[in-house]
């Protein structure tokens, strides 16, 4: 695959359509020659991302679409998946199962978590309309971990 | 959009001869599967055996509402104090999820279903 490639998918703001995204991401990361455990990481986080934007960037509203941009640059895939929300200020706390499971804490809320932890970098911008995006980075050279 | 999640009941008998529940999910686990999943958990009344598995054999697809799902049903189980959860036929990835998570810590995680009843 030539360095440099881009593709671009809009998905409606409704859950389930994150699959989609995920399917591009795992094309995109197969023609990458990356190894089947990675792609799995790399699907789980796109799909969590893609549902962030659709449930608290777009609220949603099914007017609005989730955009995901998925570059090749280097030995890197780097995926940008852009909302019309304001963006995340800070990353919630990991989770804490314990306090789950005492009833102390939401079960749900561990995307953010699953995001950071399953690709090598993940970073929160805030934005206006249109402009807030995370950008999730998994690297080739990583393979061996 | 959602695909629908489907959840089946049966029985088996443990390597140590107990009766074990056993519920197979198939489709995806996500929030839209929160009334099957629970509902067949909820379903479960006073015949059903205390040792409960969840069978992920068939499962194609799992988001994080979908394990909140599942730490749900595990709150529900702690709180009746009589009944235990066991898990089996995640993928290797979603072992690696669930385990980061913690749910492996209030749920045992086996590969399959004869490695599962061996344990109980």
């Amino acid at each position: 695959m030539k360095n440099g490639s881009s593709v671009y998918v809009h998905i409606p703001s409704e859950l389930g359509f994150e699959k989609v995204a995920m399917s591009t991401a795992s094309s995109m990361a197969t023609l990458m020659g990356f190894s089947p455990d990675r792609i799995e990481d790399l699907k789980t986080a796109v799909a969590e991302a893609c549902i962030n934007a659709i449930e608290h960037g777009n609220q949603l509203n099914s007017s609005l679409s989730v955009g995901v941009v998925l570059s090749t640059n280097d030995d890197q895939l780097e995926v940008k998946v852009i909302d019309d929300g304001a963006g995340i200020a800070a990353a919630p706390a990991a989770p804490d199962i314990d306090r789950k499971m005492h009833g102390e804490e939401d079960p749900r809320g561990m995307g953010m978590f699953l995001i950071q932890a399953l690709v090598d970098e993940a970073e929160w911008h805030q934005g206006p309309p249109g402009k807030s995006f995370v950008r999730l980075v998994i690297k080739l050279n990583k393979e061996s971990q | 959009m959602q695909a629908t999640t489907k959840v089946t009941q049966r029985t088996a008998t443990s390597a140590s001869g107990s009766a074990v529940g056993i519920l197979a999910l198939s489709g995806d686990i996500s929030s839209a599967s929160k009334d099957a999943i629970l509902g067949a958990y909820q379903a479960l009344d006073g015949t059903t055996p205390a040792k409960v598995l969840l069978d992920f054999t068939s499962v194609d697809y799992i988001n994080s509402s979908g394990i909140a799902i599942v730490i749900q049903m595990l709150l529900e189980a702690s709180k009746s104090g009589s009944r235990t959860i066991a898990i089996f036929g995640l993928s290797p990835h979603f072992q690696k999820v669930f385990t980061m998570v913690g749910i492996n810590k209030y749920a045992a995680l086996h590969g399959n279903e004869a490695a599962a009843l061996a344990s109980l």
